[in-house]
This record gives C-alpha cells, sequence and structure tokens, in this order.
C-alpha cells in the first residue's frame, strides 16, 4: 500500500502554496511519517511555527497547531509545553524564522533544555519575503540584499545549536527524503530540546540567483555534499572538504526543564 | 513467476511539474509529458518508493500489494 498522507492532512488544504521543487512539502511529509511511526494523536500533539514560507507547514496537518509570531515559535511552544507537559510539543520553521529575527529564542530554547523537537528547514534564504540573506546564507552567495555576494560568515546551524545546550542534534537534506522521518522519530522520543535541521532548497528565490539551472541542480547538490556521520569518521580531511554531516550529530542526558520545573512547583507548594 | 507490477498513481490536479520524481527514479519509469509527470515504462518499476518519497506535492502513489 502507499503511505496514506491524507489522514493527516487538513481537509481541502491541498495542493498547498510552495513553490515547484520547494522542498518543505518533503519535509512535511517526513514529518507526517514520522507520527505516524510513533502513533502520535491529533488532540495530543501541537506543531507551533513563526512566519515564512517553512512555518506554512502546521496549517496543513491535522492536529493541534500555533502559526505564531516571526521567531517566535519557541516562545510560544515553551508556553503549551509547560502548561502541558504531556503533549508532544513540535516547532517548525525556516533558518530566517529561526536563527535571525528568531535566534534568541532559540538558543535559549536549547540552553533550558526542554522537552520538545525543533525542525529547522534551511533554504539559506529568506524564501517568502523575495530572497534576502539569512545568518545561514553562505559567504560569497547572492540574496536580494547581496547582489554581489554576501559578505558575512554564516552559522552551523547544527553546531550552534550544540554550543546553546540542545541535547539532540541530527541533521538531514530534503534530497535523502528516506532519512527525514527517521531522524524526527529519534528527536521527538528523545527527552529534551531535539533540534532536527533538515538542508533545503528554495528554487525561486535562492536557486535562481546562485546560478541553479533547475530544482534538479539543487538536489543534486545536497545529495554531493551530504556525508553520513558514520562514513564521515573513515575519511580524510581532504575528502571531507566543503562536504556536510548528516546523521545524529550530538546526543546527551540531562535534566529536562518541565521535570526541573515540577520539583520548582512542589518546593514552592511545600512552604 | 510473473512479477507484480505496482500501480502508480499521479494526482494531476497537485502535480506542479518539478521533475523531481522523473529525474531521480532509478529506473526511468517516470517522464514529463507537458507539465505533468507522467508513467512511461511500468514494467522497469522496481517499487524503491524514491518518487513517492521526494514527491513535494503528495501527487505521486505507489500502491503495492
Ligand atoms: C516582525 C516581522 N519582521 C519581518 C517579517 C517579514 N518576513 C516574513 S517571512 C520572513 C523570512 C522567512 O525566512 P525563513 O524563516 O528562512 O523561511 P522561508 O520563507 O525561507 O521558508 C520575513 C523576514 C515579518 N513577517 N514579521
Ligand atoms: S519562495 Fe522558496 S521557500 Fe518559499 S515556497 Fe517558494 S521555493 Fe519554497
Ligand atoms: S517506485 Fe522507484 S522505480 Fe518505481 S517509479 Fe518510483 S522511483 Fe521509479
Ligand atoms: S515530484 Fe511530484 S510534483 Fe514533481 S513532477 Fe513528480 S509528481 Fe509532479
Ligand atoms: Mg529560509
Amino acid at each position: 500500500m502507499a503511505f496514506d498522507y491524507d489522514k493527516y492532512i487538513r481537509p481541502g488544504k491541498l495542493p498547498h502554496i510552495w513553490c515547484p521543487g520547494c522542498g518543505h512539502g518533503i519535509v512535511m511529509k517526513g514529518l507526517i511519517r514520522a507520527m505516524d511511526t510513533l502513533g502520535l494523536k491529533k488532540e495530543n500533539t501541537a506543531i507551533v511555527s513563526g512566519i515564512g514560507c517553512a512555518s506554512r507547514l502546521p496549517g496543513y496537518i491535522d492536529c493541534c497547531t500555533l502559526h505564531t509570531a516571526h521567531g517566535r515559535a519557541a516562545a510560544f511552544a515553551t508556553g503549551v509545553k509547560l502548561a502541558k507537559p504531556e503533549m508532544n510539543v513540535i516547532l517548525c520553521g525556516g533558518d530566517g524564522d529561526g536563527t535571525a529575527i528568531g535566534g534568541n529564542h532559540f538558543i535559549h530554547a536549547c540552553r533550558r533544555n526542554i522537552d520538545m523537537t525543533y525542525i529547522i528547514m534551511n533554504n539559506y534564504i529568506y524564501g517568502m519575503t523575495g530572497g534576502q540573506f539569512s545568518p545561514a546564507t553562505p559567504t560569497g552567495h547572492k540574496a536580494s540584499t547581496t547582489p554581489y555576494g554576501n559578505p558575512d560568515p554564516c552559522f552551523d546551524i547544527a553546531k550552534l545549536a550544540i554550543g546553546a545546550g540542545a541535547t539532540f542534534v541530527a541533521r538531514g537534506t530534503a534530497f535523502h527524503a528516506n532519512q527525514i522521518d527517521k531522524l524526527i522519530v529519534e528527536a521527538i522520543q528523545h527527552k529534551g530540546f531535539s533540534v532536527v535541521e533538515i538542508l533545503d532548497d528554495c528554487p525561486t528565490t535562492y536557486g535562481r540567483r546562485n546560478k541553479y539551472k533547475s530544482v534538479i541542480e539543487m538536489m543534486n547538490r545536497l545529495k554531493e555534499v551530504a556525508v553520513p556521520v558514520k562514513a564521515a569518521e573513515k575519511m580524510t580531511a581532504e575528502q571531507l572538504q566543503g562536504k556536510i554531516l548528516t546523521g545524529v550529530l550530538y546526543k546527551e542526558e540531562k535534566p529536562e526543564y518541565t521535570a526541573e520545573y515540577a520539583k520548582v512547583i512542589e518546593r514552592a507548594q511545600a512552604k | 513467476m510473473e512479477k507484480k507490477l505496482p500501480k502508480i498513481e499521479i494526482i494531476e490536479k497537485y502535480c506542479k511539474g518539478c521533475h523531481i520524481c522523473v529525474e531521480f527514479c532509478p529506473t526511468k519509469v517516470l517522464e514529463m509529458k507537458g507539465f505533468y509527470a507522467t508513467v512511461k515504462n511500468l514494467e522497469a518499476c522496481i517499487k524503491c518508493m524514491q518518487c513517492e518519497l521526494r514527491c513535494p506535492d503528495f501527487a505521486i502513489k505507489v500502491i503495492t500489494e
């Protein structure tokens, strides 16, 4: 049988608004398969996003959803999780939403190690607003606001998450569709703040400015740069030049925020 | 033994003609016909599901037994 995505999509919502070949749809399908694998109940699952093309994702999925303010998904999601710690809380959004305007919320959610999963779709650009550069736009690349090439160094989002204290960090790509749901399943199962960065494509505002002739060229680039962490162990520094590691990059067990907060409540009530 | 072929359904209402399924099918089962993807050579399908997994638009279903 073919996988039944319809069961998870709000009736009448397809076709979605994303451009032809935009990877956000591939990520959404991965999330749906992950929800199915874990048997997440819609009344017990909240998907929370900010603003941007990537942040339109929750609008399509039939469960509890919150489409909030730009960069603020983590703040709203933290509220949901603290009020209802038994809920599965999943955040999603783009590189712009999560690392520019929402960068502060992002690092502090990592630091707190609150039990939520953040899926960040990194297409290296502000897609929705016409292709302004984001903190994830690689140096030298073109955006509407950097027509002569971006002078800024860019964030490595996965490293940023690890540095800020996230206890599970993974990376995949829109090309490696089969892996997306598996990474998300592991991330959701992890007790603590988990980040799944998916390298994505925006053919409309990033691809055409950066000399990609087609969606296929962008997909081929994702195919070529990705190296699974296990394979990388056997490669030399030279062979790893220009490559990007994929798979589970970091995992550790640490006290989780809602559990710690419950103890605070207990202490306060014992007074 | 006769090979069991899947049924491949392409929902034109959803297909945005991105070429991804056509390009990355390992056995060249699919082709673009005008704007939409279509099945050209079902016999060659190895049911790897890559097309269904990668279609960003929920437009292709590979239905196996
Ligand atoms: C407070 C505020 N500032 C700016 C904007 C304009 N804005 C909308 S989406 C966006 C960037 C989205 O980029 P990203 O998160 O990478 O998502 P993508 O569209 O690339 O998927 C910006 C700057 C806004 N909506 N609200
Ligand atoms: S503008 Fe870019 S990110 Fe937005 S839907 Fe189109 S391809 Fe996707
Ligand atoms: S299932 Fe695999 S072989 Fe069959 S059409 Fe899809 S990509 Fe091609
Ligand atoms: S991948 Fe999907 S949207 Fe793209 S051409 Fe194939 S069926 Fe159409
Ligand atoms: Mg973006």
